[in-house]
């Protein structure tokens, strides 16, 4: 990707509700036209980061750049910023062409000039014929192309968006995340996005930021999050994942479940302790003794494009994805390629357990 | 024993609805073989019919009839005229009033504008000065807002009659605040005995049913929507009159109407802080039926009063056609 310039800049932001920190330490700068990503659990600081770059809540310390100037201080409606709020927030007493055409009239713009950008907006949104409608006769995500067009009339140069899809169902989540990815292209606008959806951070976005405890996790696109996660967190919160407690023997070389295994990984030293992570679609399944692990099938499931089989070899107990069933209580053979082990930084013990990470189950193929 | 009694049929009713009422639960137990849920309407029936089906055809069974019990509109005439009476004896003697200097009587008509006038007043100030209060306490920001719910409160756990009188202790001539006047070396001040004493006390009570419709709608209301307009543009100013106060609309007029109706049929309150010339309608009607011992003008007044509380009612329903502020009626 070319670098652009730098149109946001968060700068040692921290917050603090009644002396509870709810982050700490966050620096990111996002880019013209980027699409980013805060991903994150509930209470991990995405929305709290979103809310200060709108201007609804004020950093505790740090600083908001905008284009290079100081917003810190700035209140909400003297910044080029325009937020999809989470449940919408459409006026109810104001039908649909009023919703879109609120901000342009605070703004004063001359009638027909308003009308037109409306008719505009309702047509990229694909509601040509609701402006008379009452906000409340729409469904869901009516309402929530109404909010986006109601944001992005006013041009803004960056858009904010607190979980927008949250309410909707699956289909229409799909194919709203298709549709706000094309706006965002055609219309050249930055995207903020805040989710907890990994699945949706991972299909829209041009760089994630994981969030956890008001604490930047780790900031990358959304291959580099999934293919090369920094702690045994962001492997588990991003697609589903084995973690394995394991021993660097050196450069290329670790041993976990009593074998060694030859990677790609270097610089962790000899002899030391790390987290190594596989994901369950590149665990393969061999013949018994053709594998370096061998281990016994505990349950299978069907889950569409492949079955998920649970595999125990001595402690450790393996999620293993593949299209071909292996029979529950049959021995089976494990292997993977080196390019597929990735080697972590351990973590605290309670944080590398094999834990059925529960957004993870959202996952669909 | 007083002059007015009630009609045998009243007593028939009610002893006929009573009947009906019984009659009604037996059948009820007897249809749904033993006691369900329906049941526990019937106390509310009741209710109604007793203390205010069977009264309401009391007063116009009065107001249409005279002493003697038959028909006449010579009540209502009395409402226009005061002295239709005592004319109308007058003529019956074979004497002009006129020649007399017994012209027409304005009191009942004028202490019905006056007392329109000061309802008027009334809500006027208790929105004024409600609306901001109720601003403040919905504000999730103002950490006294909650506080501030409680002392408005209190004051209505005490009788209306003790909170008025309470006023009176401050008001009077050797009463507390020209007591303190006094100390302070200033001269003491009438504060009694005017309409504007019996506007403080009426605001005074009725201020809370401003207040907490209000408060009701605006506590309901969804922060994120003042947030929305902030984020659209608008400053805290427009943000206030474009969205929060829209939308807090219902909780205005059920205010108002909570204010205005008891405003207009106020009485007791001009009794004791007002002087001889603020009597307001509640307490003509009260008058009328005691003092003048006359059921059946009363009745006229009390009719003209409803008629016009619910001609209020219907013009205040079409701003809030969904009753959301908690209209009444």
């Amino acid at each position: 990707m070319q670098e652009r310039p730098r149109l946001i800049n968060l700068e040692n932001i921290s917050k603090e509700y009644d002396g509870v920190r709810v982050l700490s330490d966050i620096n990111l700068y996002i880019r013209k036209n980027e699409f980013v990503t805060l991903l994150g659990p509930s209470g991990c600081g995405k929305t709290t980061t979103l809310r200060i770059i709108g201007g609804f809540e004020r950093a505790t310390t740090g600083r908001v750049l905008f284009d290079g100037q100081d917003i810190t201080d700035l209140p909400p409606y003297k910044r080029k910023v325009n937020t999809v709020f989470q449940k919408y927030a459409l006026f109810p007493h104001l039908n649909v062409y009023e919703n879109i055409a609120f901000g342009l009239k605070v703004a004063k713009r001359p009638r027909d000039e308003i009308r037109r950008k409306v008719e505009k907006m309702l047509a990229l949104v694909n509601l040509r014929s609701y402006g008379k409608r009452s906000v409340e006769s729409l469904s869901g995500g009516q309402q929530q192309r109404i909010a986006i067009a109601r944001a992005l009339v006013n041009e803004p140069e960056v858009l904010l968006l607190d979980e927008p899809l949250g309410a909707l169902d699956l289909k229409l989540r799909q194919e709203m995340q298709l549709e706000l990815k094309r706006m965002q292209q055609m219309l050249g606008i930055t995207f903020i996005y805040v989710t907890h959806d990994q699945e949706e951070a991972l299909t829209m976005s041009d760089i994630i930021v994981v969030m956890k405890d008001g604490y930047i996790q780790q900031i990358g696109t959304p291959k580099d999050v999934y293919d090369e996660p920094k702690s045994a967190f962001v492997a588990n919160f991003i697609g589903q994942s084995n973690i394995i407690r394991g021993e660097m023997v050196h450069d290329c070389l670790v041993n976990f479940c009593g074998a060694d295994f030859p990677c790609v990984d270097k610089g962790f030293g000899s002899n030391a302790p790390v987290d190594v992570l596989i994901r369950p679609e590149d665990l393969q399944i061999v013949p018994e003794d053709e594998g370096r692990l061998k281990g016994i099938v505990r349950s299978v499931l069907f889950k569409g494009v492949h079955y998920e089989m649970i595999i125990d070899s001595g402690a450790m107990r393996f999620k293993v994805h593949s299209t071909v069933m292996q029979p529950e209580g049959s021995t089976v053979g494990l292997d993977v390629i080196p390019f597929n082990i990735h080697i972590m930084k351990p973590m605290p013990k309670e944080e590398t357990q094999f834990e059925e990470a529960t957004q993870s189950e959202e996952e669909t193929a | 024993m007083s002059a007015m009694a009630f009609p045998p049929w009243a007593v028939w009713l009610m002893l006929l609805g009573l009947a009906a009422f019984a009659g009604m639960i037996a059948l009820s137990i007897r249809r749904n073989r033993g006691i369900r849920r329906t049941l526990f309407a019937f106390p509310y029936g009741l209710w109604i019919v007793v203390f205010t089906l069977i009264p309401l055809l009391l007063i116009g069974y009065y107001a249409f009839t005279d002493r003697s019990g038959a028909f006449t509109l010579d009540n209502f005439r009395t409402f226009w005229d005061s002295n239709f009476e005592m004319r109308k004896q007058m003529l019956d003697m074979g004497f002009d009033p006129a020649d007399l200097g017994i012209a027409r009587g304005n009191v009942n008509m004028d202490t019905l504008i006056y007392s329109l006038w000061m309802a008027f007043l009334c809500t006027l100030i208790c929105l004024a000065m409600g609306y901001p209060a109720a601003l403040f306490m919905a504000d999730r920001n103002f950490k006294l807002g909650s506080t501030l719910v409680v002392l408005f409160i209190i004051p209505m756990w005490m009788n209306f009659l003790l909170r008025t009188i309470a006023w009176m202790s401050l008001l009077e001539d050797n009463g507390l605040i020209n007591t303190l006047l006094g100390a302070l070396g200033l001269p003491r001040m009438q504060l009694m005995y005017n309409s504007r004493a019996v506007l403080l006390g009426m605001v005074y009570n009725y201020l809370p049913f401003m207040v907490f419709p209000i408060y009701n709608a605006l506590s309901k209301q969804d922060p994120k929507l003042s947030e929305a307009a902030m984020d659209l543009g608008a400053n805290a100013a427009l943000t206030f009159f474009k969205v929060t106060l829209p939308l807090s609309l219902p909780g205005v007029i059920s205010g108002i109407t909570m204010v205005f109706m008891p405003s207009v049929t106020t009485f007791f309150i001009p009794r004791v802080l007002g002087g001889g010339n603020t009597e307001m309608f509640g307490d003509l009607i009260e008058r009328t039926f005691l003092s003048a011992d006359n059921w059946n003008v009363g009745s006229a007044l009390s009719l003209i009063m409803m008629v016009l509380i619910l001609l209020s009612l219907t013009t205040l329903r079409k701003f809030d056609p969904e009753g959301e502020g908690g209209t009444m009626i």
